[in-house]
């Protein structure tokens, strides 16, 4: 995951469900399609919610991982 | 890729506190995943379209609520205090320190708000809608609510829901 360019860090630590997600929405409609945005959330339901959110907006989740400390950090492709 | 637009219909019909999360969390990931959504507020969900939101909690009739602190060390706030419900729910003014007790706790731990929830719903494109026959009963008026409230009756909403793939009654 090296070569990837994040144009974006979006840092959601401390709201909670549904916020990463509504959030990430939110983002994504300001920036360009094939564009890379890092996520970090501190929502343990974020795992699953994004893996869920993916789906069904058919954006790329590249990655999505916890990192210890209490954080989790997502990458999202924007395709459309 | 393309596929038929997902959709979720609710019917909201309880307007404290507590009843108010599901609609408006559910609405607003569902809108977040690309979904079409309509809530449909009627009974006593109708003051949650109000412009001055009043959402308040009582323990009365909710036996299983929690009573945690939302302030001190974290051993102190996981303490649930054995208050009988009967106490909880008869004591005059317990409705306040319950209502004040969760608000501060959703927001010490990161839980939106329903004014938060409730905007961003509109900002998605939540559609919403009072129920014309219980605003009448209830004595609630259009201009009372958000602007973005539209006004339907059974049929108006029993159409929208017609083609959901998820309907709620909350």
């Amino acid at each position: 995951m090296s070569d990837v360019k994040i144009v974006k860090t979006l840092d959601f630590s401390g709201l909670m469900c549904p916020m990463p997600v509504v959030k990430t929405t939110k983002a994504l409609k300001e920036l360009e399609v094939n564009d890379i945005v890092e996520m970090i959330s501190t929502d343990p339901g974020s795992i699953p919610d994004m893996k869920a959110w993916a789906n069904q907006t058919k954006h790329e989740l590249l990655d999505s991982k916890e990192e210890g400390n209490g954080k989790y950090r997502f990458l999202i492709k924007k395709t459309h | 890729m393309e596929q038929k637009q997902n959709k979720l219909a609710m019917i909201s019909a309880r307007g404290t506190l507590d009843w108010a999360y599901p609609p408006f969390i559910l609405a607003t990931a569902a809108a977040s995943m690309g979904w079409e959504v309509g809530i449909f507020f009627t009974f006593y969900g109708l003051p949650l379209l109000k412009k001055d939101l009043k959402a308040s909690v009582s323990p009365m009739g909710n036996p299983a609520m929690p009573m945690k602190m939302p302030f001190g060390p974290k051993g102190f706030q996981n303490i649930n205090w054995p208050i009988p419900n009967l106490i909880t729910s008869n004591i005059p003014g317990f409705e306040n320190v319950a209502t004040s007790l969760m608000k501060q706790t959703f927001k010490s731990k990161g839980v939106a708000s329903i004014e938060e929830l409730r905007e961003m719903s509109i900002d998605l494109d939540v559609k919403m809608m009072g129920c014309q026959m219980t605003m009448d009963v209830f004595g609630f008026t259009k201009d009372e609510f958000i602007d973005e409230a539209e006004v339907g009756g059974a049929a108006a909403f029993l159409a929208f829901a017609a083609d959901a793939n998820v309907s709620l009654f909350i």
